[in-house]
């Protein structure tokens, strides 16, 4: 794990594709460097050799029938989008 | 008032004809109309809907007419779903059923009201809800908790017969204890996450909120089972857990984790705690220390996994497809950006750049894998504990409530509070929270909560335990 916790925040936020203000981006840099000080505490432990968990009760290859079955109609799925053309999505331009 | 009354007590009045429920949904609605404004624990409440649900309602069924109030993180078909959070407030109604849901329309239940909680359940004081203030209706000064904070305050403040919670970290355990309910997390897997908004999906659990252990046992009975739609969802059998309470609780062994028995534990919640242990033990159960060695692994490997999931969840508000979308964005990479950075509070975007930091490239194996295989160690502690005792006991929270604004800004304190929950989630095990006395500050009488878990699967002695110590008090 990383001595200090130098984040690059900007670089971070942009991953997440959040937007922050110099004042957010020194605010969020602190308090996180604070929370992965304390989660260093993981570092204090020999974990080599430990298979790790990724659910507390594993269940493995869930398939289901491949049948057509019921589902949301068109307007249903759409019902949501906060723009909508037709039965499609609108979003901004992506192609030039 | 029968909104301050219990699953069981209504059933008898609906079969015996006495009232009907039409009734209990008027009622309900007239209680949340006098006291919501003061307590806040619903965000909305659609009365035409719930009546003309009651009015159909098939009263043979076990839940037959009850009304059940919903954390506001679980679609129900044509009502909001907000999730607490600016991001889903403005127009999102939701276009199916949860399978929560389901299950309770099966059994015969009303999903009634919309409960508010810590912005995608992000907290545990509901103080991150976006939406509006939640107070504990024992003390008006204090949160209720969270991030079921609507759920709990809803339930002891006698606006909601009973409710739904989510709990990814102790969300329906602790705000139970906080405001004096019952509150259990079941098994992972044993209720279906299907149309619940997902946080961290190797965590959240939904559970009931009740004034009762034999009502938790009630609604549990309808909610746990397989669903298709949820690939982690267990196909397992579902007892009946109202079988289970009502048996004395002789000889059955309890363990107390040597690691939770430390300082910091308020002096009135310890005393609490204490006497109850004392409790079980006069009601023949066999007491024994135990050890649960890496529980001080419990909060930071939570704050790694729980946060990585959600910025992986999270990721779907984007508004493209649902959701806030910004009206000043010029291409898509700046709706993206700016509908999320709009929509979100600090508290979801503070773990969802701490999610991203330990996904990004160079940070995954020193952050996730390491905490991964943490988890393999606290989820072991437990395996070997339960070969020598039955049930786990300890308190549900080290502090009763706190004053609104106390920990704002101070997010790690706030997070050190989850230190005997967290393990559970971690572990997938059942946990309840039931009240065990109360500690007297500044004149007012803050409820304690006692945790009790189980063995994997084992909610029926979870409830036992809980029921034969509720009973004797």
């Amino acid at each position: 794990m990383p001595e200090a916790h130098k984040i690059d925040i900007k670089h971070v936020a942009k991953l997440a594709r959040l937007s922050l203000t110099d004042e957010e981006a020194k605010h969020y840099a602190n308090q996180l460097d604070g929370i992965l000080t304390y989660i260093d505490t993981l570092t204090r432990y020999d974990l080599d050799g430990v298979a790790p968990t990724a659910h507390a009760m594993p269940v493995y290859d869930v398939l289901r029938a491949d049948e057509p079955r019921p589902g949301l109609t068109q307007d249903q799925a759409l019902s949501n989008a906060p723009k909508r053309i037709a039965d499609q999505i609108q979003i901004p331009q992506v192609i030039e | 008032m029968l909104a301050s009354s219990t699953i069981a007590a209504l059933r008898k009045g609906i079969t015996a004809g006495e009232i009907t429920p039409r009734d209990i949904v008027l009622d309900v609605a007239k209680s949340i109309e006098a006291g919501n404004a003061e307590i806040g624990a619903y965000l909305s409440w659609d009365v035409e809907a719930a009546l003309a649900e009651a009015d159909r309602a098939d009263i043979t069924k076990p839940l037959g007419g009850i009304p059940i109030a919903v954390k506001d993180n679980m679609n129900v078909i044509g009502q909001p779903c907000t999730c607490g959070s600016r991001i889903l407030a403005e127009n999102y109604t939701a276009p199916y059923d949860a399978g929560a849901i389901q299950q309770l329309r099966a059994g015969g239940a009303i999903p009634f009201g919309r409960l508010n909680m810590d912005e995608f359940a992000m907290g545990s004081s509901t103080e991150n809800s976006a939406l509006g203030v939640t107070r504990n209706p024992r003390d008006l000064s204090r949160v209720p908790g969270g991030s079921s904070g609507g759920s709990a305050a809803a339930v002891a403040g006698d606006l909601a017969i009973a409710a739904l919670g989510s709990d990814t970290g102790g969300s329906i355990r602790q705000p139970a204890a906080l405001c004096g309910c019952v509150g259990i997390k079941p098994t992972y897997g044993r209720v279906s996450r299907y149309g619940l908004v997902a946080f961290a999906s190797s965590l959240d659990q939904i559970g009931p909120v009740t004034k009762t252990v034999e009502d938790a046992a009630l609604l549990l009975n309808h909610l746990c089972g397989h669903d298709a739609h949820d690939s982690t969802s267990l196909k397992v059998e579902v007892p009946d857990f109202t079988a289970a309470i009502g048996r004395d609780i002789k000889g059955l062994r309890i363990g107390l984790p040597k690691e939770y028995y430390i300082d910091g534990i308020h002096a009135g919640v310890s005393a609490s705690v204490q006497a109850a242990i004392r409790q079980l033990e006069s009601l023949g159960a066999i007491i024994e220390e135990i050890s649960l060695p890496h529980t001080e692994l419990g909060v930071a490997t939570y704050y790694v996994l729980a946060p990585a999931e959600a910025s992986a969840n999270l990721a779907r508000f984007d508004g493209v497809r649902y959701g806030h979308r910004s009206s000043i964005a010029g291409n898509l990479m700046e709706q993206y950006t700016f509908s999320r950075s709009e929509g979100f509070g600090p508290e979801v975007k503070r773990r969802i750049l701490l999610g991203t930091y330990m996904l990004s490239s160079g940070y995954y194996d020193a952050y996730y894998i390491r905490a991964q295989k943490a988890r393999t160690l606290i989820r072991n502690d437990f395996t070997e504990a339960f070969k020598k005792v039955d049930v786990i006991l300890s308190p549900t929270s080290p502090t009763p409530a706190h004053k609104l604004g106390e920990l704002k800004d101070n997010p790690l304190a706030a997070y050190l509070e989850d230190v005997f929950t967290i393990p559970v989630n971690l572990a997938g095990l059942p946990g309840i929270s039931l009240p065990c006395g109360a500690v007297e500050v500044e004149g007012k009488a803050l409820p304690v909560g006692l945790q009790i878990v189980g063995k994997a699967l084992d909610e029926a002695t979870v409830l036992r335990v809980a029921h034969a110590y509720e009973q004797s008090r």
